[in-house]
């Protein structure tokens, strides 16, 4: 405040009705403000990307070649879309092919936290080597804290081919 | 409520930190004109904010840059909001920068004691130039790209100072990682903080003298909070309302992917650097640093020194016709300059990527031989020790093949027989037959350091698809970028008037579906029909 030539009364005050005006209006404005800042950048955030049709299906294994009744780890080529990339990874599933070749195909993730899990030939569980969990050669959990059976993709046989397509959607 | 603050107000002392803040005296004579400082700083801050979301979505390398940008405005919802008000907010904060420095400018208010006061803010002007600069680059379109090599070589021309200020801004032999990476890290990681000092250092500096009061003001003086506060929100109001309407109404470019290439796409600065640009014009040949790099400097270095220049006291503002006819003559001189640059720029060539197409991918712009030849590729493993550009492996960088090789009468003996070609090569023979190893070279022909990591990442269907067009010979009758014949339909832009069912359909009987069609029927199974229909429907146009 080195400007000399000012007075150096005390501030004047407002009249109280035009200040009560001047800060509801202050407020009440940066508040919209804010929110239509807020509002599209929480939008922006949280909603997903819009749809896209990942209703791909590819060849996994040859039908042929799938022992019957043991369990076995197949891996293939599918195509991811990743943010702003479509990119081609390796994939790979827990493949039970019955005698009457019905065929599952487990994704290969325990459903507690995710760890890859494998089958147990002595027992007869794929068990999770992270917390224990074990389940049947259904996907059933037997044991452990896993809190649901393993996950499924949709699979199709065409001839020989069994192709493997989406993960199941559970309820 | 009011126990908290007082705790918070206990240990911190914030509350009266923010009143003695809102609580400043200030002058009577303070007012609508001095609105513009407070603007300033609220639309830096709707700048950081939108900045950093974009941030979050957005890929700071060359390959994905532009990707990345597509996908925030085509893909996520608000995303062309956020980033229409983060692209036209840049050229509001400058207009009201500008605006403040020319109301500062007029009622002579840097004079002393404020001199520091009004050089820290032509810092800031710089600031916000560098950050308009160093943003321009960050889409990775063709206008980022070429804007940004115009840039580099002017600062190049700078007298001593070129070389090095090239090498800096990474613009040696060309535009690119580099240059992108360095661009970025000023935009993001340097700048903003440096903005936020410098704001800090400036707004002190204004506490510190008192805002500057008109001649001969002696009235009491009077609270900033709230009738100041007021005037200040009105007008960031108005102007955000301005920016709000126009991120919501005017389209923000993005043009094609950056191509250096392109010998047709004509460079244009932003608006606000058009008068520069313009400027340049009038200065040939050896004088062209002139233009370029000394006469700006010598401004800039002018304007930072006004202070100095006109020393005299304060005086009322109807009695500064001096500064008033120098700020008129400004004002007239950019604005011809900027009509001048607008009125000489031709109508863009470019076609602007309409809103809403996805991005082309690197194996669109592959010919079906080359993308079957990306299939043998993936078949014989090259990968495993040509990992790609940029990667060590056991091989050479397919990206870099020398002049003399980049041909196929070279890299098919040297596929057949690389140890007889290439003496001392570990490479095994690739065991193909002709057909597929003139497949294989086109395609490795066509690898690039900017389409590699790209056209290694071709999906599946692609590639399959292209594989059974070429074992069908489609390309007798259909062409494909600009390869096979016209003998039948070409299929770029397929997908834009025919879908999944129909190609399907006519696949499984051409009559059908295309009365008089000579194009024989096509039995694929289940998966060759969702490749080839996939890989058709996704061609360009």
């Amino acid at each position: 405040m080195d400007d000399e030539h000012q007075s150096q009364e005390p501030a004047v005050e407002l009249s109280p009705t035009r200040r009560s005006f001047y800060i509801k209006f202050i407020y009440g404005v940066m508040s919209a403000i804010g929110a239509a800042l807020a509002v599209p950048a929480g939008i922006y955030l949280l909603f997903p990307p819009k749809a896209h049709k990942e209703n791909e299906w590819v060849d996994a294994a040859d039908l042929s070649r799938l022992p019957t009744g043991t369990p076995e780890e197949i891996s293939f080529q599918r195509t991811r879309v990743d943010g702003w990339k479509v990119s081609s990874e390796k994939a790979t599933a827990w493949v039970v092919k019955t005698a009457d070749n019905q065929v599952t195909a487990f994704a290969p993730q325990c459903t507690h936290l995710g760890c890859a899990y494998h089958w147990d030939e002595p027992t007869h569980n794929f068990v999770c080597p992270c917390h224990t969990s074990a389940f049947s050669i259904d996907g059933k959990v037997l044991a452990g804290p896993a809190p649901r059976p393993l996950d499924r993709y949709e699979v199709k046989i065409d001839g020989n081919k069994l192709q493997i397509g989406p993960l199941e959607r559970h309820a | 409520m009011r126990k908290i603050i007082d705790w918070l107000e206990h240990r911190t002392g914030l509350e009266s930190a923010i009143k003695n803040f809102l609580y400043e005296d200030i002058p009577a004579s303070s007012g609508w004109h001095q609105i513009i400082g407070s603007m300033a700083v609220f639309f830096f801050i709707v700048q950081v904010f939108t900045g950093g979301l974009l941030a979050f979505n957005y890929a700071p390398t060359p390959g994905d840059a532009y990707n990345s940008v597509k996908y925030i405005v085509t893909e996520l919802t608000g995303g062309s909001l956020i980033r229409g008000l983060h692209h036209w907010g840049a050229s509001m904060m400058l207009i009201i920068v500008v605006l403040h420095m020319m109301q500062v400018f007029l009622y002579g208010a840097y004079k002393k004691p404020r001199e520091a006061t009004w050089m820290v803010g032509v810092v800031l002007l710089l600031i916000t130039l560098a950050f308009g600069l160093t943003g321009y680059l960050l889409p990775w379109d063709n206008r980022a790209y070429w804007g940004t090599v115009v840039t580099t070589q002017i600062a190049g021309q700078a007298p001593v100072a070129g070389p090095y200020l090239t090498r800096l801004l990474g613009g040696e032999g060309s535009v690119g990682n580099v240059t992108f990476s360095r661009f970025y890290a000023l935009h993001t990681v340097l700048l903003p903080p440096l903005t936020i000092i410098l704001i800090g250092i400036h707004v002190f500096l204004v506490r510190r003298h008192g805002v500057a009061p008109a001649v001969g003001d002696t009235a009491p003086r009077r609270k900033f909070f709230p009738e100041q506060v007021f005037k200040d929100t009105v007008g960031v109001t108005i102007g955000f309302l301005i920016l709000f309407t126009m991120a919501v109404v005017a389209h923000v470019p993005l043009g094609k992917l950056a191509d250096p290439t392109d010998t047709t796409y004509i460079p244009r600065p932003e608006w606000y650097f058009l008068f520069l640009f313009q400027t340049l014009k009038f200065f040939k040949g050896p004088l062209e640093a002139v233009g370029s790099v000394v006469l700006p400097g010598v401004a800039v270095l002018a304007l930072f020194l006004i202070p100095f220049i006109d020393r005299g006291p304060m005086v009322r503002l109807g009695k500064r016709t001096f500064a008033f006819a120098f700020a008129a003559l400004a004002l007239i001189a950019w604005s011809g300059l900027t009509t001048a640059a607008i009125m000489t720029t031709p109508a863009s060539a470019e076609e602007e990527v309409a809103p809403g197409t996805p991005a082309l991918q690197a194996w669109q712009q592959l010919t079906p031989t080359e993308l079957q030849g990306l299939g043998y590729f993936r078949k014989e493993n090259c990968k495993a020790c040509h990992p790609g550009a940029a990667k060590r492996g056991i091989g050479p960088d397919l990206t870099q093949i020398p002049a003399p090789h980049r041909n196929a009468a070279w890299m098919i003996p040297h596929f057949k027989q690389p140890a007889q070609v290439v003496p001392g090569s570990a490479m095994p023979p690739v065991q193909l037959d002709s057909a597929a190893l003139d497949a294989l070279s086109a395609f490795v022909l066509k690898m690039t350091p900017q389409n590699d990591e790209g056209l290694r990442a071709t999906p599946d269907f692609a590639v399959q698809g292209a594989t059974i067009y070429q074992a069908n010979h489609c390309s007798a009758c259909h062409q494909i970028n600009g390869a096979g014949t016209k003998m039948g339909p070409p299929l770029n832009g397929v997908g834009g008037h025919r879908d999944r069912a129909w190609l399907e359909k006519h696949f499984r009987d051409p009559k059908s579906m295309s009365p008089g069609s000579i194009m024989p029927a096509y039995n694929f199974s289940a998966q060759e029909m969702d490749s080839v229909c996939q890989y058709l429907l996704q061609l360009p146009k």
